[in-house]
């Protein structure tokens, strides 16, 4: 579903600054399946998920979504077959629009056709929708979305990516801001989603125990790069410790950080 | 002189919806209209001269409106400039292109006949503005009627998401660009329908009548958003005429009752920029009021972005 091969991006090009985010990464991912991406700070997770989903432009290299290179497609045409989570719960969702209209226009992709947007059997579809969620916003659809709490709008934020069933979720830490119990709450109707609706997705998260329990394949990078891709048996045999362990080895010191990666 | 002051606030009601369109649907702050209204007097008042039927007339100052609004909006999404310098731009052309229309002359009287105010007092024989009030008031009406069934539709929807969060416009997988330029397009059609109205109503088209309508526009939004709140469109939309009637009231007892405090009909100009300070002013407030009230944090939040967009506008 997913193929990246040799992808490299750029930061700063033509400038004393110029860095590569990515260098020459590629990257296998067959349909319905569930991969989490770890990795420290600067080691071009967030930047591999703008790269596939076109918020970034490509240097070298090629993202085929769904058979077809897109690498040269605008961000607003790939989002017809690519659904987001970002980290902020305000990124996903429009604030000063009610929920039902955030659903609403969440609920087609594509160009905005002068239909009506909310027609009676479309309301019906999103309050199922939104009474699955589990969080009563059903009772809620005429509400701004400011007035929801972080963790009710990530969650909101969610359905509106996984709705349509895109052929690729990508998951940038999605859980991070939020409380313990909301990331719970996210985390299982990410799971819920991913697997009922059998879509392909990416999990950036810091969380090694969260990368190691959820998903069917683990990939760790660093610089730019893939430096350990787990999947099946070594995945399930791994632990924090052993995480923590290749950090070390492929940083080639001690990862001054243990604690944070820890905890 | 109630009945004027509905007609003034109607025929430039229209002029405010394009105006709220602009800088509150779409976060667009854009001065077009300075120059898409006196265009849309000038295409008016010259079909109208030419003979041309009453409604293509004002179709027309609607469809030239439109084109000066798209023209702002290409040079925005193309060039990357601000949007502000985008419609200074497009108004400063403007000027020249309504000079042409309007056959070199700065004024175009409607001596001659002017079938779009006969329409207006004909339609209550024998009440005089009162005839053309009602006239106004269904010719808004039906603008209203229009805009509140388009801001129903996917489009509609997703031009009011464009000015609250892009990202899930483009989330989607629709062209923000186009969205936005429809919408600035719009704008400017509204403004070119007021103005070929306001030709009518005065009698004449002017090359000066766009000066100051952005910050009028502005005012009426505001004072409409003074009145009362409401996340509904349908209901923004209609506050929107009403604050511009109450606006050419302000304006109205500050040209008749002004000489009292020593102020004549060159200080409205000044009113008016000071009722838009006072109106973000009065906005801040209420926003702290809340919030130290210990409101639900959201609620605080949803009036803080109001104070901002309002900070924004100015």
């Amino acid at each position: 579903m997913i193929r990246i091969e040799g992808l490299t991006v750029v930061f700063n090009p033509g400038t004393a600054d110029e860095r590569a985010a990515i260098d020459g990464l590629s990257l296998d991912v067959p349909k319905g399946q569930w991969i989490s991406v770890i990795g420290s700070n600067g080691a071009g997770k967030t930047t591999l998920l703008n790269a596939i989903a076109g918020s970034v432009p490509v240097a070298a290299g090629s993202v085929f979504l769904d058979g077809l290179d897109r690498s040269g497609e605008p961000e607003h045409r790939r989002a017809r077959i690519v659904g987001r989570v970002r980290q902020d719960p305000t990124a996903g969702t429009a604030p000063d629009m009610t929920v039902m209209d955030n659903l609403a226009l969440a609920s087609r992709k594509g160009p905005r056709r002068l239909l009506p947007a909310k027609p009676a059997a479309l309301r019906r579809r999103l309050l199922e929708r939104l009474a699955e969620l589990g969080m009563g916003l059903e009772d809620r659809t005429g509400e701004n979305v400011a007035r929801l709490s972080g963790g009710q709008r990530q969650a909101l934020a969610l359905l509106m990516a996984a709705m349509t069933e895109p052929a690729v979720l990508l998951l940038d830490e999605h859980t991070a801001a939020l409380d313990p119990r909301n990331a719970d709450i996210v985390m299982d109707l990410t799971r819920r989603f991913v697997r009922d609706l059998g879509l392909t997705a990416l999990m950036v998260t810091h969380d090694m125990r969260r990368a190691l329990a959820d998903g069917d394949r683990l990939v760790m990078m660093h610089e730019g790069g893939i430096v350990a891709d787990l999947a099946g048996r070594e995945k399930a045999g791994s632990s924090v410790e052993r995480l923590v362990g290749l950090f070390r080895e492929v940083r080639g010191e001690d990862y001054a950080e243990d604690r944070d990666l820890l905890s | 002189m109630i009945e004027a002051v509905l007609v003034e606030g109607l025929v430039y009601g229209i002029l405010a919806l394009g105006v709220f369109i602009s800088f509150r649907v779409l976060d667009f702050p854009d001065l077009t209209a300075e120059g898409a209204f006196p265009l849309g007097a000038a295409v008016g008042a010259a079909l109208v001269s030419s003979g041309a039927h009453p409604v293509v007339a004002m179709l027309g100052a609607l469809a030239a409106g439109g084109l000066a609004g798209a023209a702002t909006g290409a040079i925005y999404a193309a060039l990357r400039v601000p949007s502000l310098l985008a419609g200074i731009v497009v108004m400063t052309g403007l000027w020249s292109v309504n000079l042409r229309v309007m056959g070199g002359k700065a004024n175009i009287p409607l001596i001659a006949g002017n079938p779009v105010m006969d329409a207006a007092y004909a339609l209550l024989p024998g009440a005089g503005d009162w005839s053309a009030a009602l006239f106004f008031a269904l010719a808004a009406a039906a603008v209203l009627g229009i805009l509140a069934l388009f801001f129903s539709t996917e489009a509609g929807i997703a031009m009011g998401a464009l000015g609250d969060n892009e990202a899930v416009v483009v989330a989607a997988g629709s062209d923000p660009r186009l969205l936005r330029t429809s919408g600035v397009a719009l704008s400017g059609a509204l403004c070119g329908l007021s103005g070929g109205l306001a030709a009518s109503y005065q009698g004449f088209a002017d090359v000066n009548f766009g000066s100051g309508v952005v910050a009028a526009g502005l005012a009426s939004v505001m004072v409409g958003e003074f009145l009362f709140r409401s996340n509904r469109i349908g209901l923004q939309l209609v506050r929107v005429v009403i604050g511009s009637i109450a606006f050419r009231a302000i304006m109205f007892a500050g040209r008749r009752y002004g000489y009292i405090v020593g102020m004549g009909p060159n200080d409205l100009r000044l009113v008016t920029a000071l009722l838009v300070v006072g109106a973000v002013a009065a906005g801040r407030l209420k926003a702290k009021r809340d919030a130290k009230r210990g409101l639900a944090s959201a609620a605080a939040r949803s009036s803080g972005a109001e104070a901002r967009s309002k900070g924004g506008a100015l």
